[in-house]
């Protein structure tokens, strides 16, 4: 049997009385680099918040490697929308990404050199080597995503949720950072990406999960992402080709 | 210790207190929850006096933080409905526990000293005249030490959790992955603010407690763009404006209060216009600077467009060219003076010519708007 590292069982969401996310098992083994693709609104990112328990479910439960989330907490990485905080806060490219060590650190103490160099070190991996002490609103969209996926690289994570990390950035930062998921993988990290263009899903994933509301289908990228499943997915075609997904 | 010495003395405690604290509510965008705090810890002031019928005890403090707490909570219960914005739902939480408060002063407390005036604007020249006595000896005015202990407790709740507070300020859903509770963080720094707003309105009055809370922040942020030198800023700021407001509400012999707040609302205008990166003139200047760099690269291109082309001669001259580009004379003489003296372009019978320089610098510019995204 295939070890499961992250395990979904029967998860219902709904914001008031509408449900968001319906009933949904999943199963995801070790190592995948897994696309979560559905229509706006199918509840892609709730999927991940309430699987990081940032959303409470009214019905379910999520495992990673068999024990609850507090149980594997440092084990688990998270990369944000990156819409979701305010660039303007007064703090530098170095103070964000040493953020991500400060779940090793633990309450009230500081980071110390050994956390400095790890940052540094990431922000050489994602290419921001130039802009080590640069105020963040400074940054355009591309740098901002690349100080967080560097912030999330010196969490060394196991297990790593992302958030729309391609989103409004330009094509040199998405090859960067499909890189460094790909190198992720390679090292035997589960990647787990809500993602936007299904263009690229066969490109740069090898899982998929096809989410909206329900989970409609999800497995490898060869055997899952089919013209039938993507119909079912989207409604019909026409909306797709309408561009309102 | 003479009285005025103990004046600016607990002015500059007061201050120092409450813009500390005001930097994470202005970074976590909390300044209108401070007015409402301000006001509605008086709600426990009072229940808390008829629970104890003294106006000395510290349960007036816990019952003043309570409120502050509950203040927050409700406030955030109902935005939480989804029915009404953050702003609107401060609007009444506010003037509700703040009017049941004055409705239990007027109506049960008439006679005792916890008049709504003294709330609001509060007195720092009687201050001096309620003294802490211990052992029968006086230590001083009891403020000083109420408000020495909150401005210890405040500032060791920041040096302590510096880092946390940080984190959840700037990205909540991190911090509460990595497990650091951002509830806990925002009720504990709520209750401080409550806690400090207490102790310091007595002294000086809700208002003040605000323009402590939000001015100096405000322009520390103007300034700097460091958590950390934000924070020292800060509460430098808030320590001069409290011991130059007092200079001038004795040389002018005006409230102190009053004196001290206008001296914040100075202070910001000041910084709010000269501030060397976010100030209204840099930007101003900065935005002028970009236009006129614009222009230029525009010009350039337009030259660079038609050279060497049958219309080179209509588009290139420099009598017409404004007409083409839709800019004034004006404007033309000044983008062409600049260009003529940065050697990009030169005059040649009333003809505008790129010099190889001025071709570079247009296809650069050209280059550059698809990288700039």
């Amino acid at each position: 049997m295939q070890k499961h590292v992250i395990e979904v069982e029967d998860m219902t969401v709904a914001y008031e009385e509408k449900p968001v996310l319906w009933d949904i098992d999943i199963n995801i083994p070790k190592g995948v680099l897994m696309a979560i693709v559905g229509p706006n609104g199918a509840g892609k990112s709730t999927l991940i918040k309430a699987m990081l328990n940032l959303v409470k479910p009214i019905s379910g439960k999520v495992l990673f490697n068999g024990l609850s989330y507090e149980c594997q907490r440092r084990y688990i990485g998270y990369v944000p929308q990156r819409g979701s905080v305010d660039w303007d806060f007064p703090t530098s490219v170095l103070d964000v990404v040493l953020m991500g060590t400060y779940g090793k650190i633990g309450w009230i103490k500081r980071p110390g050199k050994k956390e400095k160099e790890k940052s540094l070190d990431a922000i050489k991996k994602v290419g921001m080597e130039e802009f080590v002490d640069r105020q963040i609103s400074q940054l355009s969209g591309g740098q901002q995503q690349r100080v967080f996926l560097a912030r999330a690289l010196v969490q060394d994570a196991d297990i790593y949720f992302m958030d729309e990390p391609f989103q409004g950035v330009d094509a040199k930062t998405e090859r960067a950072i499909i890189n460094i998921l790909k190198e992720l993988r390679l090292r035997g990290k589960t990647v787990i990406v809500v993602h936007h263009d299904l263009q690229t899903v066969k490109e740069y994933f090898d899982w998929v999960a096809l989410l909206n509301t329900k989970l409609i289908q999800y497995g490898k990228v060869d055997e899952v992402f089919t013209d039938e499943n993507l119909r079912i997915t989207y409604g019909s075609t026409d909306r797709v080709l309408k561009g309102e997904v | 210790m003479t009285p005025q010495l103990e004046i600016v003395i607990i002015a500059v405690i007061v201050s120092a207190a409450c813009s500390v604290l005001g930097v994470f509510l202005i970074l976590r965008k909390m300044a209108m929850m401070t007015d409402a705090i301000s006001h509605t810890i008086l709600l426990g002031i009072v229940v808390a006096f008829f629970i104890t019928e003294s106006l000395t005890s510290p349960l007036l403090i816990i019952g003043a933080a309570l409120v502050g707490l509950l203040t927050v909570y409700l406030t955030e219960a109902l935005r939480r409905t989804r029915l009404m914005a953050e702003d609107s739902s401060i609007g009444i939480v506010f003037p509700f526990l703040f009017s049941i408060a004055i409705i239990l002063i007027t109506k049960y407390a008439g006679n005792i000293h916890l008049d709504v005036d003294s709330v609001l604007l509060g007195e720092l020249v009687f201050v001096p005249f309620d003294r802490l006595i211990v052992l029968g000896r006086d230590i001083g005015a009891k403020s000083l030490y109420v408000m020495g202990t909150i401005l210890f407790i405040d500032l060791l709740y920041v040096i302590l959790f510096y880092k946390e507070l940080k984190l959840v300020t700037f990205d909540a859903a991190l911090a509460a992955v990595l497990g650091f509770s951002p509830i806990a963080i925002h009720y504990s720094l709520m209750g401080l603010v409550s806690i400090t707003a207490v102790g310091a309105f007595e002294a000086v009055g809700s208002i003040l407690v605000i323009a402590f809370m939000i001015g100096p922040p405000v322009s520390a942020y103007m300034i700097t763009d460091k958590l950390r030198n934000m924070l020292i800023l800060s509460t430098l700021i808030g320590i001069i404006n409290s011991i130059i407001g007092y200079r001038l509400s004795v040389i002018f012999d005006v409230a102190i209060a009053g004196s001290i707040a206008t001296v914040i609302g100075i202070t910001f205008l000041i910084v709010f216009i000269t501030a060397p990166k976010r100030g209204m003139l840099t930007i101003i200047n900065s935005r002028r600077r970009r236009k006129i760099e614009y222009a230029m690269a525009s010009l350039l291109l337009h030259l660079c467009n038609h050279e060497n082309t049958d219309r080179e001669e209509i588009e290139s001259n420099r009598h017409s060219i404004y007409q083409h580009l839709n800019w004034s004379k004006k404007f033309l003489e000044k983008i062409l003076y600049k260009a003529l003296n940065l050697n990009y372009i030169t005059l040649n019978n009333e003809y505008l010519k790129l010099t190889p320089k001025g071709r570079e610098y247009a296809i650069r510019c050209y280059d550059d708007i698809g990288y700039s995204i």
